[in-house]
């Protein structure tokens, strides 16, 4: 499976890293309304790539049909394949656990469980580890790594409600780690939180890049700019383009793109 | 009316008086349920009363399980056999009832979809508007010859009886309530376990049911206050002889059963006739209590 993978990537112009998701002529209906139109995306694995897009255009359908999640309203349809890390996540065989595990997601709307900050740090890791005794240690490091450790040490059993909206979505990035998920969706992760909270939750994303393969759905351009290295931009969904940051938000090559850039709609 | 001026701002129309009639009618409408409620409690407190001032003695009428008001020579009100069929039966209802209302929620609100979903609502419904006098005819008529059958014994009007019966007829009433608080439980909640990989079947046991404890107790209590308070099928499928059950085979009387029976028959003011008022009043209590109670927790107001 990788060889393929590496082949097929060898062939193409710029990319040298393979990619950790892939999908080849994806689409997507809800009931009879398609969503998806042909996407073929190559996502590079290890660096953070931006999602762009009017509202409606198909940019929280696609990363919702990474972790196979949007399956749960029973009336998606889905047509082409998306590999994650080189395996096809709609394969007959495919364990709905294995994938999630593979790839963590974040929401819009920061949703920690209602349970104690350590349960929701190791809910993820319960459901695919039985080992009590390591459990300290994983809430410590996961914590850490989101730089919220020192913050909630004292309170690890208190209701993760409680916390702020900006540390609960830490939280919320934290519970995904344990697994050590390859790829991370995030949902306009920073839309609900204040400018304060939308640094510090910008800062951990851009410290997590290079250990996990980051896709970020956004709406503000800024965001998009000063913290993906690729950025796709989708519209009535299909995507327009797909480039560097840099390049798309200097000189892009669709007069759509550079529309939308310039916030001519959207 | 017509006249109309520039200083004529006491002008009133009809839509004032019709605002005005139907803000009195709405008022007296919502007042009435506590004028209600006090009268309700006045009335049984007076016509219990003096059977408490007089002849009332706790631990002869709590603790004794002889209940003999029509004993010509030494009548004694004892209910605490009255009691324990009350609660042997509503016992047994909760055991039937419980399984099968979670259940019955757990699958309406988190598995069951469209058509399904809507035809179970209305049937569960349905069955809690089924009179009480069905499911004792039911329990006098159908369970009866099969008690008698299956478990080879010589009466099935007994607790198994009445508890199965109201169970089921306990189980929509909970099955409604707990599937509101089912419902109620954020689906922001669900879609963050199954995006962690959670199956079905985890994220109900391991956050949606935790997150809706305080309803589904309420649910509970709810069932347990209906059980206390049932008259007609307790009446018709315990067998209605008073005796402290030492098996699910034997024949009881519920509290409410006998003020439905034997209140007809009593003088009026007469000591026996006083004792199903002192008999109402700690039904009263109790179900107070236990509505109190279920509604507090659903509110999530809980001291700990």
């Amino acid at each position: 499976m990788w060889k393929g993978v590496l082949a097929e990537f060898a062939t193409q112009e710029s990319n040298a890293a393979p990619a950790a998701i892939r999908t080849r002529d994806l689409n997507l209906w809800y009931g009879t309304f398609q969503a998806l139109f042909d996407i073929n995306l190559n996502v590079r694995n290890g660096i953070i790539t931006s999602l762009i897009g009017p509202s409606g255009c198909g940019k929280s359908t696609f990363l919702r049909s990474v972790n196979r999640i949007n399956e749960r309203l029973g009336y998606v349809r889905i047509a082409g394949s998306i590999d994650v890390m080189g395996n096809n996540i709609f394969a007959p065989d495919v364990e709905l656990l294995q994938v999630r595990k593979q790839v963590g997601m974040v929401f819009q709307r920061p949703n920690p469980l209602p349970l104690s900050i350590r349960d929701n740090v190791l809910f993820g890791h319960r459901l695919h580890e039985a080992n009590k005794a390591a459990e300290n240690d994983v809430v410590e490091k996961a914590l850490r790594e989101v730089l919220l450790w020192d913050k909630v040490k004292d309170r690890l059993n208190q209701p993760a409600i409680g916390l702020s909206l900006e540390e609960q979505q830490k939280l919320c990035i934290a519970r995904l780690l344990p697994v050590k998920p390859r790829v991370l969706l995030m949902d306009e992760p920073c839309s609900a939180l204040d400018p304060k909270g939308t640094e510090a939750v910008e800062e951990l994303i851009w410290e997590l890049r290079g250990d996990y393969t980051i896709l970020i759905v956004t709406h503000n351009m800024a965001q998009a700019r000063r913290a993906s290295e690729e950025c796709v931009f989708m519209l009535m969904g299909k995507v327009v383009e797909h480039t560097a940051t840099d390049t798309m938000f200097v000189t892009p090559e669709n007069k759509e793109t550079a529309d939308y850039i310039e916030g001519r709609y959207g | 009316m017509s006249r109309s001026s520039v200083t004529d701002f006491d002008r009133r129309n009809r839509d004032w008086y019709i605002d005005r009639l139907v803000q009195a009618v709405v008022f007296i409408g919502g007042i009435s349920a506590i004028v209600f409620i006090i009268g309700i409690f006045v009335f049984i407190t007076r016509e219990g009363f003096s059977f408490i001032a007089t002849e009332f003695d706790v631990s002869g009428f709590f603790l004794s399980q002889n209940w003999r008001p029509t004993s010509e020579s030494n009548p004694t009100y004892g209910i605490l056999a009255l009691v324990a069929g009350t609660a042997s039966v509503t016992g047994l209802a909760m055991l039937v009832a419980i399984p099968f209302s979670l259940g019955a929620a757990i699958f309406i609100a988190e598995f069951a979809t469209g058509r399904v979903r809507e035809v179970l609502k209305i049937l569960v419904e349905l069955l809690a508007a089924i009179p009480s006098v069905v499911w004792g005819f039911i329990g006098l008529s159908i369970m009866n010859p099969l008690i008698i059958e299956w478990f080879n014994v010589p009466v099935g009007l007994n607790v198994l009886n009445a508890g199965i019966i109201l169970g089921l007829m306990a189980a929509p009433i909970m099955t409604s309530i707990a599937e509101d608080a089912l419902k109620a439980v954020p689906d922001r909640y669900r879609e963050a376990a199954e995006a962690m990989g959670a199956t079905r079947w985890q994220v109900i046991a391991k956050v949606v049911l935790p997150a809706a404890k305080n309803g589904l107790l309420g649910a509970v209590l709810l069932g347990v206050g209906r059980g206390f308070g049932e008259t007609m099928a307790v009446l018709m499928a315990t067998g209605h002889s008073v005796n402290i059950p030492t098996s699910i085979f034997d024949s009881v009387r519920a509290l409410t059963a006998t003020i439905a029976a034997e209140l007809g028959e009593t003088a009026v003011g007469s000591p026996h006739y006083q004792a199903l008022f002192t008999i109402g009043i700690f039904l009263f209590a109790i179900t107070f209590v236990i509505n109190l109670t279920a509604d507090l927790i659903v509110r999530g107001i809980r001291n700990k």
